[in-house]
C-alpha cells in the first residue's frame, strides 16, 4: 500500500451531502474482475450526460482543478454499497485525500486500506475549504500532526491511532495479522469447546 | 457474586469474539461466518494467489453468485461477456480453493442475504460478514452482521479475523401495535424517515420493543436489511422462540445433540436489563402508515395518503438544495399528492423483500386483480430457487402470472441493474428494494421505495395508492 504522510495540492470541491457510492462509481461497471480500470467511471452521472457527453463545466473533469489531489466533500460521503471500487475508482481520479464533514463507515474503512486519507472536520471549515478550493488556493494536509492547513486558515482533525499507523507506514494488514497467528488459532480452540456446532469436526 | 456492569447484545458479541484487545475500542475479532459473492470477491482471491496465501477456514464460507445473474433465459448463454466473465471467477476460485459453492443452476442459489438464513448459515451470536453493505441482514438472528470491502474479503480469508473499532451501541424501540397494511418494511423506512441516513452512522441498532417481537423473522431481516441506509453498519434483533424455530432442522444449524446448549446459548445473548445505550430513539408503531420515498435517498419518505414535502419545510440551505435536486431528478413537484405519481414499472425483489412472506403478501393483493394497462413491465423475482420452489407449491407464480407479472429467477436483479433487469431514464419505479439513488435501477430510472402490498397495489392502479384502500374491500 502507498504510504501517506502529507500532500499539498489544489483542491476539487464537490460538496453534495450523502453522495453515495453508487454516484461515485455506477454497479453496471462493477463487473471487472482486477482492481483497475474504474476511474474512467467514476462519478460518472456528474460527468456524463445520459448520452454519453461529457458535462461541460464539471468539476471533475474542468481544467481548473486539474492535477487536485484532495477532493472536498459533503456530509456522510460514501453512504450505501460497501463497494471498495469506490476509492479504487477515486484513486483513479488522482485523488489521495478527501474532506468531508462525515464519511460512512465502511467508505471510511475501505479509504485506509487504500492509501487514501479521509479527513473529518466541522460543516463550517469544509464550508470554508469549498471556497478555498474554488479560488484555486493550495490546500496541505499533513497527517502526522493532523492539520489541513490553507493560507492563514489551521484546522486540526481527529483521527484512528490504528489507522494512522497504517497509513504513514504503509502497512500490508494481512500481513500483520498473520503475525498473530497463534492467538487466533488458540481463540479458535477455546471457541471449539464453547460453541462447538460452529465447527465442522 | 461480584456485580457486573450490564451488556448489551452488541457488547457481549464483540466481546466473545476478541482474539486480542488492542485498547480503546480497537480489537482483532473472529469471524465466524463469510458469505462471497461475484462481484466483491475476485480482487480478494487474486491478492491471495499474488501472496502465496491460503484460505484460514473454508468451513466458514458459503460462496453463491446473485449480483448480476440472469432472471431469465438461463438456459441460453449469458449475453454479458464481462458478467459471465465474474461468475466464471467466482466459480473457479471456489473451487480452487475448495469452498462450498452454490451454482446457479442449484435449486438453493439466490440472494446471498436470503440463502445464508435458508440454509441455517446465520445464527444467532456469530459475528457473520460479506462483501455487501446489507449483510446487516443477518442481524435479525442476534448475529453481529456487516458488510465489508473487498480488503476485508482478502483478510478474512486469509486469516479469519478483522482489524476493528467497536461501534456505539444505539436502541431503536417501536412501541405499540403495527397498523394493518403496513409491514416490516414500513418500519423500517419510518426508522430512516426518523433518524435520516446518517442517523445510525458509528453505531449497530439494537431493534427492540412489541412490534419488532412481533414480527417475523423475516420481517426482522427486512428490517434489520435497511440499518445502512440508517448508516449503521449492523442491526439486532435479540433471538427468541421464532429465531429458533425457524432454524431448527436447517443444513447448517446445530445438529440435535447439541442443540439444546445452542438455544441456551443463543438466549443468553439478549442485553442485560439495565444495559445503557449511548443513543435511545422511540418511534411510535400505532402511528406508522403505509411510506412511499418520494426523492434520491431512503429518508426522503412521505405516508402514502401525504404529499411530497414543500422546499420551506427543510430549515438548512444544504437541505433545500438537495430537496431541488432531488425533485428535478425525480420529476415530481413539492406539494404534490403521493398517490398523482405514476408508476411505470414494479419491481418485487431484492435482499429487502424477495423471502416467501413477501411474495405471499404482495400476492394477497393482486389475487383475482390485473395489472394496469400503463405498467411497462411488473416483475417479481424470489429471493432464492427454495422462496420461489416453496411459492410455486403455493400457487402465488401463477396469481402473479395472471395478474400481468413476470416470474422470475432468483438474483439481485433491478435492485441495482448489473444484469440486464433495469428501468428506463424517466421512468418511475415502485419498487421493494433499499436504495432510490440516482441512476441505481439505471441511468435517469426513478425509484421509489414500498413495502411489497404497496408495490403490489401499485401495480394494480398504475399509480401510488394506499394498499389499504384494497384490504378494505375484502373484508
Amino acid at each position: 500500500m502507498k504510504k501517506f504522510k502529507a500532500i499539498a495540492s489544489i483542491a476539487t470541491p464537490f460538496p453534495r451531502a450523502n453522495t453515495d457510492t453508487d454516484i461515485i462509481i455506477p454497479a453496471k461497471h462493477l463487473k471487472s474482475i482486477k482492481r483497475t480500470g474504474f476511474g474512467e467511471y467514476a462519478f460518472e452521472s456528474v460527468r456524463f450526460d445520459s448520452k454519453g457527453k461529457r458535462i461541460k463545466g464539471n468539476v471533475f473533469d474542468a481544467e481548473k482543478y486539474k492535477g487536485a489531489k484532495i477532493l472536498i466533500a459533503g456530509d456522510n460521503f460514501g453512504c450505501g454499497s460497501s463497494r471498495e471500487h469506490a476509492p479504487w475508482a477515486i484513486a483513479e481520479l488522482g485523488f489521495r485525500c478527501i474532506i468531508a464533514p462525515s464519511f460512512a463507515d465502511i467508505f471510511a474503512g475501505n479509504c485506509v486500506k487504500n492509501g487514501i486519507l479521509a479527513v473529518p472536520l466541522p460543516q463550517e471549515q469544509v464550508d470554508a475549504l469549498v471556497l478555498a478550493a474554488e479560488a484555486g488556493h493550495e490546500i496541505r494536509v499533513d497527517l502526522g500532526d493532523q492539520t489541513v492547513i490553507c493560507q492563514n486558515a489551521y484546522y486540526k482533525f481527529l483521527f484512528n491511532l490504528a489507522h494512522k499507523k497504517m497509513l504513514l507506514d504503509g502497512l500490508d494488514e494481512v500481513g500483520q495479522t498473520l503475525q498473530v497467528m497463534p492467538a487466533i488459532d488458540s481463540y479458535e480452540e477455546k471457541q471449539k469447546l464453547k460453541t462447538p456446532w460452529l465447527f465442522k469436526s | 457474586m461480584p456485580q457486573t456492569k450490564p451488556l448489551t447484545m452488541y457488547d457481549k458479541i464483540w466481546a466473545n469474539h476478541i482474539v486480542e484487545d488492542r485498547g480503546q475500542g480497537a480489537a482483532l475479532i473472529y469471524i465466524d461466518r463469510h458469505l462471497v459473492h461475484e462481484v466483491t470477491s475476485p480482487q480478494a482471491f487474486d491478492g491471495l494467489r499474488a501472496a502465496g496465501r491460503t484460505i484460514h477456514s473454508v468451513d466458514s464460507i458459503i460462496a453463491v453468485p446473485d449480483h448480476n445473474v440472469p432472471t431469465k433465459n438461463r438456459d441460453k448463454p449469458n449475453p454479458d461477456p464481462m458478467s459471465t466473465a465474474q461468475l466464471n471467477a467466482l466459480e473457479a476460485n471456489a473451487k480452487e480453493f475448495g469452498l462450498d459453492y452454490i451454482a446457479m443452476d442449484d435449486v438453493r442459489q439466490g440472494i446471498v442475504h436470503v440463502v445464508g438464513p435458508e440454509q441455517g448459515f446465520t445464527q444467532p451470536g456469530v459475528t457473520l460478514v460479506c462483501g455487501d453493505s446489507h449483510t446487516s441482514t443477518h442481524g435479525a438472528f442476534g448475529a453481529l452482521a456487516f458488510g465489508i470491502g473487498t480488503s476485508e474479503v482478502e483478510h478474512v480469508l486469509a486469516t479469519q479475523t478483522l482489524q476493528l473499532n467497536k461501534s456505539k451501541n444505539m436502541r431503536v424501540t417501536v412501541t405499540g401495535v403495527l397498523p394493518m397494511g403496513c409491514s416490516a418494511k414500513d418500519v423500517a423506512l419510518a426508522i430512516i424517515g426518523a433518524i435520516g441516513t446518517a442517523g445510525g452512522t458509528g453505531s449497530v441498532i439494537e431493534y427492540a420493543g412489541p412490534v419488532i417481537e412481533a414480527l417475523s423473522v423475516e420481517g426482522r431481516m427486512t428490517l434489520c436489511n435497511m440499518s445502512i441506509e440508517a448508516g449503521a453498519r449492523a442491526g439486532l434483533v435479540a433471538p427468541d422462540g421464532k429465531t429458533c424455530d425457524y432454524l431448527k432442522g436447517r443444513p447448517y444449524a446445530p445438529t440435535a445433540d447439541q442443540w439444546e446448549t445452542a438455544v441456551k446459548y443463543w438466549k443468553s445473548l439478549a442485553s442485560d436489563d439495565g444495559a445503557v445505550f449511548d443513543k435511545d430513539i422511540i418511534i411510535n408503531g400505532d402511528q406508522i402508515v403505509p411510506l412511499v420515498t418520494w426523492g434520491t435517498s431512503p429518508e426522503d419518505v412521505a405516508p402514502v395518503t401525504g404529499f411530497v414535502p414543500e422546499i420551506a419545510d427543510f430549515a438548512d440551505r444544504a437541505k433545500q438544495e438537495a430537496m431541488q435536486k432531488a425533485l428535478h431528478y425525480m420529476g415530481l413537484k413539492a406539494g404534490q399528492a403521493i398517490t398523482d405519481i405514476p408508476v411505470d414499472r414494479v419491481f418485487i425483489g431484492s435482499c429487502t423483500n424477495s423471502r416467501i412472506e413477501d411474495m405471499r403478501e404482495a400476492a394477497a393483493i393482486v389475487k383475482g386483480r390485473c395489472i394496469a394497462d400503463t405498467i411497462i413491465e411488473a416483475i417479481v423475482v424470489p429471493g432464492s430457487g427454495l422462496v420461489k420452489l416453496q411459492a410455486e407449491k403455493e400457487g402465488l407464480d401463477k396469481v402473479f402470472l395472471d395478474a400481468g407479472f413476470q416470474w422470475r429467477e432468483p438474483g439481485c436483479s433491478m435492485c441495482l441493474a448489473m444484469n440486464p433487469d433495469k428501468a428506463g431514464a424517466g421512468e418511475h419505479v415502485a419498487s421493494t428494494s433499499n436504495r432510490n439513488f440516482v441512476g441505481r435501477q439505471g441511468p435517469g430510472a426513478r425509484t421509489h421505495l414500498v413495502s411489497p402490498a404497496m408495490a403490489a397495489a401499485a401495480a394494480l392502479a398504475g399509480h401510488f395508492v394506499d394498499v389499504r384502500d384494497f384490504l378494505g374491500a375484502e373484508s
